[in-house]
């Protein structure tokens, strides 16, 4: 029941990442967070695999196979989503999303002008 | 594995994943995600997923990590490197709520899922032979899948376009700037010169063994992207600018190489990425051979991002 142990891991990872998605701010800790939900996923694929394990293979080699390729292009959703934040950053100088930042960002906007 | 070993490796797992979701700092958090990627690697071991684990290694926890640390060090100074605020309270017991749900609400479900579970492995097996390759995961991948594995291939180039699009208008068509400020003799360039010959071998062993054995033109790809990168980090080559037609050709020769052989197969065996019998192992590997420069050259160029420095000279 090995598998199943990291099942419930998994489990745990989503709701772990889930919290961080909502509670920062900042919104290269909320790619972070939704990286770690987004492994989560994948583990429960795996467990998943694992448990279609026939004499020979460890795993059924399908989910195996669709977890490369998602994982593949989870890195690539995550370069855009830093290349966009990057973007932001250079146009706005500030990136944070919460109220208080975007305050401080009006204040000096109003100073400005 | 057994018990003791895996319940040690998810109490790692997961306090450092707490540890990167109440981490103030981000360089701290992004170092902890690198680590985790790694530890995460143990896990689909545990789970005989041994290409999964390549994979994760190579690009969850290498390039992901890579990435992730550029971004922490160019958004430095704009009041990013602590989270200073958080969420009120109310947010922060609604969202501990949200998570506990959910988690109970997978738990219950993994519970309930199908016991004998359902399996296509028997029918991998029984057709592995077919495909004249003996690793079942690129058999997937290339033959029963290849139709996922293509579009893949092409989502990549997708993500690459919107990340170019996201360009200044000034610095549209010129080089991304990813060199760092480094010592001609220091160490990064000693190492970029010594590792790259090395990783380009290690690259096309592991393409080349992908077809029997744990491997394939993802991690090559992969491992050939980073020797790149390595390169041009350490100022020993700059990276070709977005506009060149060279560069536009490599990107797009894997993909078109494998969308020929679809057709192909559409005319001599009766369906898009069919290989005809006998020469299914040839077309497969033709496929990895020309994917995998391809693959390199875009998980290269998302990392380095879009070009930015208006007044360097085209």
């Amino acid at each position: 029941m090995n598998e199943m142990w990291l099942g419930y891991c998994a489990a745990g990872l989503i709701g772990i990442g889930l919290y961080g998605l909502i509670v920062n701010p900042q919104p290269l800790h909320k790619i972070l967070a939704f990286n770690i939900i987004g492994t989560g996923v994948f583990l429960v694929c795996a467990v998943v695999a694992r448990r279609g394990a026939v004499p020979g293979m460890g795993g059924d080699p399908v989910p195996q196979a669709l977890l490369i390729t998602a994982i593949v292009v989870a890195f690539a959703a995550s370069a855009l989503a830093v290349a966009l934040l990057v973007r932001l950053f250079e146009v706005e100088g500030s990136t944070s999303l919460d109220e208080e930042g975007a305050s401080a960002k009006a204040d000096r906007d109003e100073r400005r002008a | 594995m057994n018990g003791a070993p895996t319940l040690a490796l998810i109490a790692l797992i997961l306090g450092l994943a707490l540890w990167i979701v109440l981490a103030r700092e981000t360089f701290a958090a992004v170092a902890g995600f690198i680590a985790y990627g790694l530890l995460l690697t143990l896990a689909w071991v545990g789970l005989s997923a041994v290409d999964v684990a390549m994979t994760e290694a190579a690009i969850g926890a290498g390039l992901t990590g890579a990435l992730l640390i550029g971004a922490a060090s160019r958004l430095r100074g704009g009041g990013y490197a602590e989270v200073r605020t958080r969420r009120g309270l109310a947010v922060r017991v609604l969202a501990i709520v949200a998570s506990v749900g959910v988690t109970a609400v997978l738990v219950v479900c993994l519970g309930m899922l199908p016991e004998p579970s359902p399996t296509l492995a028997p029918l991998v097996a029984d057709n592995l032979a077919a495909t004249g390759v003996g690793n079942p995961i690129t058999a997937v991948l290339l033959a029963f899948r290849a139709m996922d594995t293509l579009l893949e291939a092409i989502v990549l180039l997708f993500a690459l376009i919107a990340v170019w699009s996201l360009t200044p208008d000034a610095a549209w068509g010129q080089r991304p700037d990813i060199s760092h400020d480094v010592h001609p003799q220091g160490v990064l360039a000693y190492v970029a010169r010594v590792l790259p010959p090395i990783g380009i071998v290690i690259a096309v062993y592991i393409l080349w063994v992908g077809a029997d054995a744990p491997g394939g033109k993802f991690q090559g790809a992969t491992i050939l992207a980073s020797m790149w990168l390595l390169v041009m980090m350490a100022g020993l080559a700059r990276a070709p600018p977005v506009g060149s037609t060279g560069l536009r050709a490599w990107l797009v020769a894997g993909p078109l190489v494998f969308v020929a052989i679809g057709l192909y197969g559409a005319w001599a065996a009766g369906a898009f990425l069919a290989y005809p019998d006998g020469v299914a192992k040839p077309l497969i590997v033709v496929i990895e051979i020309a994917l995998m420069p391809s693959l390199a050259v875009t998980l290269a160029l998302l990392l380095a991002g879009a070009p930015r420095n208006a007044e360097a000279a085209p």
